[in-house]
């Protein structure tokens, strides 16, 4: 119990006097997940939405290739991205390994498919019955999705911010890509989970609890303004 | 319109919240399951009082080792070897940096070390976490680096002064910077060739031998790599080959230490007593990797250190 609580103890300290490498390490981690997050919105919810109003010849292929990527190990991920931008592999002159952009990428195919298949579900389960009405009222077809997507938010929200998780979470994809570097104790491509793996290799337990600490603080944040967001939702659904 | 969708959106709502009581239900009852089988085996140790039984009256034995040592595949000889002489342990294997293993070692989370880090080995010793600690046997670093050679280092037989010249042409140079034996090896040189190693050329991965090869071979550096490694992954390096050797200095002695907080400390000194005994020595060790590689990739040497 006593290394337990040594390391709250240095950890809090470490975060209270602002340590720089920790607080480099918390901004590449957030920026990192924040940006493969908003491209899996941009990609994931026109797709998710897509299958989930519209049935097509190859629906069920497609759909089934969301859900293996919903169940795709993150170190598959990290490997094909790490191949693709190899010296040797396709894309190896663009000389992209070992940098934020690799690991945007791959956590961008972590939390494109997780955002992906929840919206589907949202806007799968929005009543047939809203659509119908919206345009016998004289909607336009983008009106419609539009009415749509809003009666499904709150699913799609919660997408967004699993998504958001499973990207921030991701450990072996990104050390793959990324390299876990850093240069004269300035960090360049190290996250707080890769970051974490590595203390904890070297003993260094307090620091490696330092970013255990931000990475439970940010998912009550999260999870706080979530549930907000819903409550909120919900108070003028009764409302109405 | 919205009170058209409110029954369906209810019912919705409904069905999720009695999900998330199932769900929730599950991994409860799995948690609580963890937690009973966690506290029934801990019984299970504490009632053994001194040392721990667990399968069919065997004792557990915790080795912490490096990751280098696991990589070159000598346990793998060398652990079944050990459980055949001495059947009465439940010997299990850590691999971490020697950093973290002696960590362990001065929790009393691990048993025995085997470990290549003299200057951290001499502290936790002096720092009383530590009981006895035998020379077991040595392997030898490389210079490692790509073949367009920009610090002009091959051949040379004085690690420092190649490092040196690395610095001096601000060449690309991975370490490992984590703690391990490799790193503290890396450092004593750095410190030999009267270098501070800083700036963009310096860079540092956190991550083991293997990863920080990779890093190397893709970005065209240097690093200073133990040969077991080498040798087990050098074909799927095309960028990289070996440019120094040989130097007295790129030896790397291994210790096994016996833990103060062990909670096997009979099997702890058994195991210290069994790697350093000449059968050991002479029919295991110096004979491992003779076949694959034509030469063995450790020097056993307990009768020879001091």
């Amino acid at each position: 119990m006593g290394v337990f609580w040594d390391a709250i103890k240095q950890a809090v300290s470490l975060l209270v006097h602002g340590d720089r490498y920790v607080y480099e390490v918390m901004w590449m981690s957030i920026r990192v997940a924040g940006t493969a997050t908003i491209f899996g919105m941009i990609v994931g919810i026109p797709i998710g939405t897509w299958l989930a109003i519209r049935r097509f010849w190859g629906w069920g292929a497609a759909a089934t290739v969301l859900n293996v990527g919903l169940m795709l190990p993150p170190v598959v991920v990290g490997l094909f991205v790490f191949l693709l931008l190899s010296r040797q592999g396709p894309f190896g002159s663009l000389s992209l390994l070992y940098t934020s952009t690799a690991m945007i990428i791959a956590e961008f195919f972590i939390a494109a498919p997780v955002i992906a298949a929840i919206t589907m579900g949202g806007v799968a389960s929005v009543p047939k019955d809203v659509r119908l009405q919206a345009m016998g009222l004289g909607a336009s077809r983008w009106q419609t999705i539009w009415l749509v997507l809003r009666e499904a938010r709150v699913t799609i929200i919660s997408g967004i911010v699993a998504g958001f998780g499973a990207a921030i979470s991701e450990v072996g994809a990104v050390m793959m890509v990324g390299g876990n570097l850093s240069i004269a104790g300035h960090n360049q491509t190290g996250t707080m989970t890769t970051a974490t793996m590595s203390l904890v290799r070297q003993g260094e337990y307090a620091t490696a609890m330092a970013f255990g600490l931000i990475l439970i603080l940010l998912a009550f944040i999260i999870t706080f303004l979530l549930t907000r967001t819903q409550q909120g939702v919900r108070r003028r659904w009764l409302q109405s | 319109m919205i009170g058209s969708a409110l029954p369906g959106r209810l019912h919705c709502r409904g069905n999720l919240g009695l999900g998330i009581v199932v769900a929730l239900a599950l991994v409860l009852g799995l948690a609580v399951l963890v937690t009973a089988c966690g506290s029934s085996s801990e019984a299970s140790t504490t009632a053994g009082s001194e040392t721990t039984t667990s399968v069919a009256g065997k004792t557990d034995l915790v080795l912490a080792s490096t990751t280098s040592t696991q990589d070159s595949g000598l346990f793998d000889v060398l652990i079944p070897a050990f459980t055949e002489a001495f059947p009465k342990y439940n010997m299990k294997v850590v691999a971490v940096g020697s950093g973290e293993a002696l960590k362990l070692g001065q929790t009393g989370d691990a048993d025995v070390l085997l470990v290549h880090s003299p200057a951290a080995e001499t502290e936790f010793m002096t720092a009383g976490y530590g009981m006895g600690r035998k020379a077991v046997m040595y392997n030898d670093f490389i210079i490692i680096g790509p073949p367009s050679d920009p610090a002009k280092i091959k051949g040379m037989t004085d690690a420092a002064a190649a490092f040196k010249k690395i610095a001096d042409s601000q060449s690309l140079f991975y370490s490992r910077g984590d703690k391990s034996g490799t790193n503290a090896k890396e450092l004593t040189l750095w410190k030999a060739a009267g270098v501070t190693p800083s700036g963009d050329w310096y860079q540092t991965t956190g991550q083991g031998m293997g990863e920080t090869l990779t890093i190397a071979d893709q970005k065209g550096g240097y690093t200073l790599a133990d040969r077991g490694t080498w040798l087990a992954k050098k074909d799927s390096l095309e960028n990289l080959e070996l440019l120094v050797e040989g130097d007295k200095a790129l030896f790397n002695q291994y210790h096994a230490i016996t833990c103060q907080a062990a909670k096997n400390m009979q099997g702890a000194n058994d195991f210290m007593n069994w790697i350093v005994s000449p059968y050991v020595q002479q029919n295991i060790i110096a004979t491992y990797g003779l076949d694959k590689y034509g030469r063995p990739l450790f020097i056993p040497n307990a009768a020879t250190a001091q």
